[in-house]
């Protein structure tokens, strides 16, 4: 018997059938295991759809910074390793002209060119880190932190080229025994995974806003860009700011007055 | 049977060979995992609710897939609660929940990882709790 088109067709869509309720019956055998509904999120944990900060360098100073800094990289266990071509960093200060390469001009204020500012993984809308990693290990999540998955992590560090901020870090060594006094809530990570800020992803579940801007005194904004009645909304609404290399449009959500 | 003394001090050379692993493997690597669950926090709780999230054969069983779950749910999905069989809610977190009853790592985990020389990488990154000695 010889098939025509129209019953192999035919054939092919019964399979189909009968192969998706393969599926469900492989699910039904296995009664008990994970269910959606088995999750939830935490009822306090913040929510929005963009989030973004502002950082206001005319409140900002030195001092406070570094608070911002210790705060983070304390909770966060990152070591601290002294040797610049090894040292793993989430935020940190930047001149000028590092921070905003291109906007810099011979006859600038002073002030300004001499100013430290504060920098961090700018949370791009349209992260190229994302786009490289090959094992997405890095991911941007719905609200739009660019997260890192240390599990899937596998050291490539295509990310690192292609993020234009130098936003991340790559653990060239064990970094436990440069962590001076571990957080025991968090862990660390291993030798050969890249690493970054995540925006504090941890403690947003918790209904927690990031470790820098609860240090910063209100230097730092942070909200959700999404909502225009936000804090932040409102903020960018009154202050003529910048954003970090604008012009390669990864779209920067850390804003900066100056 | 030509050189039969040879041929049956070679065999007997040979399967002295081969049993020698099982004559000298020590009772230790034979003794049974017997993972202990009497850490001060545990015990610090009414009997009743001295209990795993989910069943002791389930948790024996696959608390290896509810982990790996976990951490796909918590990092990829921001998921932080996970409701148990028993309707009760826990926060998904190999060191802040897990590990906090669990303070035993050495006469917990490891008992039964040494035993089946299985070597989880969790504590890689993970902080394994402090204990004694």
């Amino acid at each position: 018997m010889s098939t025509s088109r129209r019953q192999f067709l035919k054939m092919i869509g019964a399979s189909a059938v009968i192969g998706l309720g393969g599926i469900s019956a492989f699910e039904i055998l296995q009664p008990g295991q994970f269910e959606a509904s088995q999750l939830s999120k935490n009822p306090e944990a913040l929510v929005g759809k963009r989030w973004g900060m502002v950082i206001d360098m005319k409140k900002l100073d030195n001092e406070t910074m570094q608070k911002c800094i210790d705060a983070c990289h304390r909770i966060h266990n990152v070591p601290n390793i002294d040797n610049p071509k090894e040292e793993i960093k989430w935020i940190w200060p930047e001149t000028f002209e590092h921070a905003f390469p291109g906007m810099e001009s011979k006859y600038m204020s002073e002030e300004i060119e001499h100013m430290q500012f504060l920098v961090l993984c700018n949370q791009c809308d349209n992260p190229p880190c994302v786009r490289v990693c090959p094992t997405k290990a890095t991911f941007k999540r719905a609200d739009g932190i660019v997260m890192m998955d240390m599990h899937r992590c596998i050291g490539c560090r295509f990310c690192m080229a292609a993020c234009p901020f130098g936003a991340r870090s790559f653990n060239w060594r064990n970094p436990r025994p440069f962590i001076k006094e571990e957080n025991r809530e968090y862990p660390t990570r291993m030798k050969g995974v890249v690493e970054k800020c995540t925006l504090c992803y941890e403690r947003l579940a918790k209904g927690l806003k990031p470790a820098c801007v609860e240090e910063s005194n209100g230097a730092l904004i942070f909200g959700d860009l999404d909502d225009p009645n936000s804090e932040i909304r409102k903020v960018l609404r009154e202050h003529y700011t910048i954003r970090r290399k604008s012009e390669l449009g990864t779209e920067p959500s850390i804003y900066y007055i100056i | 049977m030509y050189n039969g003394g040879k041929i049956i001090i070679g065999l007997l050379i040979f399967v002295g060979l081969v049993i020698t692993p099982f004559l000298f493997s020590g009772e230790k690597a034979t003794a049974k995992p017997d993972p202990k669950v009497n850490t001060p926090e545990i015990l610090k709780l009414p009997e009743s609710e001295r209990k795993c999230i989910e069943s002791k054969e389930y948790m024996r069983s696959e608390h290896m897939k509810l982990l790996n779950q976990w951490r796909d749910w918590v990092v990829r999905d921001a998921n932080a609660l996970y409701t148990s069989t028993t309707g009760k809610q826990y926060k998904m977190s190999l060191q802040n929940t897990c590990m906090k009853c669990h303070s035993n790592k050495k006469d917990f985990c490891d008992q039964c990882h040494n035993y089946t020389a299985v070597k989880p990488y969790c504590w890689d990154c993970h902080i394994e709790p402090k204990e004694e000695s």
